[in-house]
């Protein structure tokens, strides 16, 4: 079993456009993301702390809660059917889970083949899985890459079964805030996508909040 | 116990003439080999896995009205690339899979073509049954007791399949239900329509990677009802024609025809 070790956890830090950010919320914990400028997706993974090959499961979640979107209420279940964690406080309304990270073979596709070289999450992700103290020596790699989250993103489906990426519902000052009911591990990508809305076309920085007393 | 009643009966007091062996569905098989082709039946609520390899053609056909089949596609070279729901539907903007749209992997590529589809609407978003949602909603059943009827989740099935190529849990990736059609309203809110498939209907991948399938023929995890009857799908096998200069994928949206490219260069020799 594959676990990392859930340390005290307070934590405030400004995590800029572009960069990967983890941490640990320990179970009963409390993660606030804020998103300082407005519309500035943060694509975000959740895996169990004690057991890494249980993580965040966009299907689990949505078959469950028979919805495609995430907000209060919410309870973000993992790939065994558990719960991990549960979204207390939400101002935007509505966060994506369908719409994954961008990737640099993946913008190929979707906007020109010479655009591999553009920052992407995945590769964020990739970095901080390679780096981070956490999980450094291949503990987690691309195969732990499910289906993320995207906070303050607004992909919506429309009744004809199509899929748009609109502006942004999101704005300056917004926050989200989930309750850990798990130690969870947390990994973040700040998202650099400049070829679509989800940033606003101006990738901006995010605020996150660790706080055990509440 | 020693040697299981029913078993006993079935085997005694009959001699081999009354059941000569017959030969003909071998030679059958063995001349369906030789030019590239082959069918086979996955039974209701049974799981199947197999290679199909770049420039193969797969159809899948509902045996039986409102089928599901849960479907997973892994490069044959290095599993490691796979199936990207998120992918797929940006790529395409779309929530539903049909004819014309292609089946991204995690690397740019397309895995496979949807080439053809007489039901219209295929679900690439809800997900796989859980034990504990199929015996929520079928009622507990085991092996010991119901033998080979019993009922097996999604998730157990895609496990069994995946661990034959020495994956797991961690390559468990979000799947496609073919013949399930998905809605989902300005709120969100998903529901899976009623009466969508029916017995006859295909839908044809062209594999454009050598690809490891794995497939189930089991209920739709929205599906209504507390009787447990997935209808069978038949499996037929044959090589793909060439792809045409107006291939219906590869004129779907640019971004398809990116996709192609970037299929096309990895496989450049």
């Amino acid at each position: 079993v594959n676990a990392v070790t859930p340390l005290a956890a307070m934590t405030d830090t400004v995590v800029p456009a572009g960069e990967p950010w983890m941490g640990v919320v320990r179970a009963g914990a409390t993660i606030r993301i804020v998103d300082l400028e407005g519309n500035q997706a943060v694509d975000t993974l959740f895996y169990n702390a004690r057991d890494t090959a249980e993580h965040y499961s966009a299907q689990t979640t949505i078959q469950a809660q028979r919805s495609i979107y995430l907000t209060t209420g919410s309870v973000l279940l993992t790939n065994r059917g558990r719960a991990l964690l549960r979204i207390e406080q939400d101002d935007c309304g509505r966060h994506d889970t369908l719409g994954g990270a961008c990737s640099s073979e993946s913008n190929t596709v979707r906007y020109a083949l010479e655009k591999r070289h553009m920052h992407s999450c995945r590769d964020s992700f990739l970095l901080a899985l390679a780096r981070h103290p956490l999980t450094k020596e291949g503990s987690l790699t691309k195969r732990d890459l499910p289906s993320n989250i995207n906070f303050f993103m607004n992909v919506p489906v429309t009744p004809a079964g199509g899929l748009r990426f609109a502006d942004g519902i999101s704005a300056a000052g917004r926050a989200v805030e989930l309750r850990a009911l798990m130690d969870a591990l947390v990994l973040i990508s700040n998202c650099p996508q400049l070829n679509n809305p989800c940033n606003a076309y101006n990738p901006t920085p995010v605020r996150v909040l660790i706080r055990e007393d509440a | 116990m020693l040697g299981a009643p029913e078993f006993r009966a079935r085997g005694s007091g009959r001699t081999h003439a009354e059941h000569p062996i017959d030969a003909l569905p071998l030679v059958r098989a063995l001349q369906s080999s030789a030019d590239m082709s082959w069918e086979e039946e996955i039974i209701g609520g049974a799981h199947w896995s197999g290679v199909l390899r770049r420039g193969s053609l797969l159809r899948l056909t509902a045996r039986g009205d409102d089928a599901n089949v849960a479907a997973l596609f892994y490069s044959r070279e290095q599993p490691l690339e796979r199936y990207n729901m998120a992918d797929t539907l940006k790529a395409q903007h779309t929530a539903h899979l049909t004819t014309g749209c292609v089946c991204y992997s995690d690397m740019g590529r397309i895995l496979c073509s949807i080439v053809a589809d007489t039901c219209g609407w295929h679900d690439p978003i809800c997900g796989l049954t859980d034990d504990a949602a199929i015996a929520a909603r079928y009622g507990a059943t085991s092996f010991q007791q119901q033998r080979n009827a019993r009922y097996v989740s999604g998730q157990q099935a895609m496990l069994v399949e995946l661990g034959k190529y020495g994956l797991g849990e961690r390559d468990l990736v979000a799947n496609i239900n073919f013949f399930s059609k998905l809605l989902v309203d300005d709120d969100g809110r998903m529901r899976l329509a009623t009466g969508h498939s029916r017995a006859g209907q295909y839908v044809d991948l062209r594999f454009e990677m050598d690809t490891i399938v794995l497939l189930h023929a089991g209920p739709h995890p929205l599906a209504e009802g507390s009787v447990y009857a997935p209808p069978g799908i038949g499996l037929t096998m044959s090589r793909a024609p060439l792809m045409a200069e107006d291939d219906v994928c590869r004129m779907r949206c640019p971004e398809n025809a990116r996709g192609f490219v970037n299929t096309e260069r990895y496989h450049a020799a």
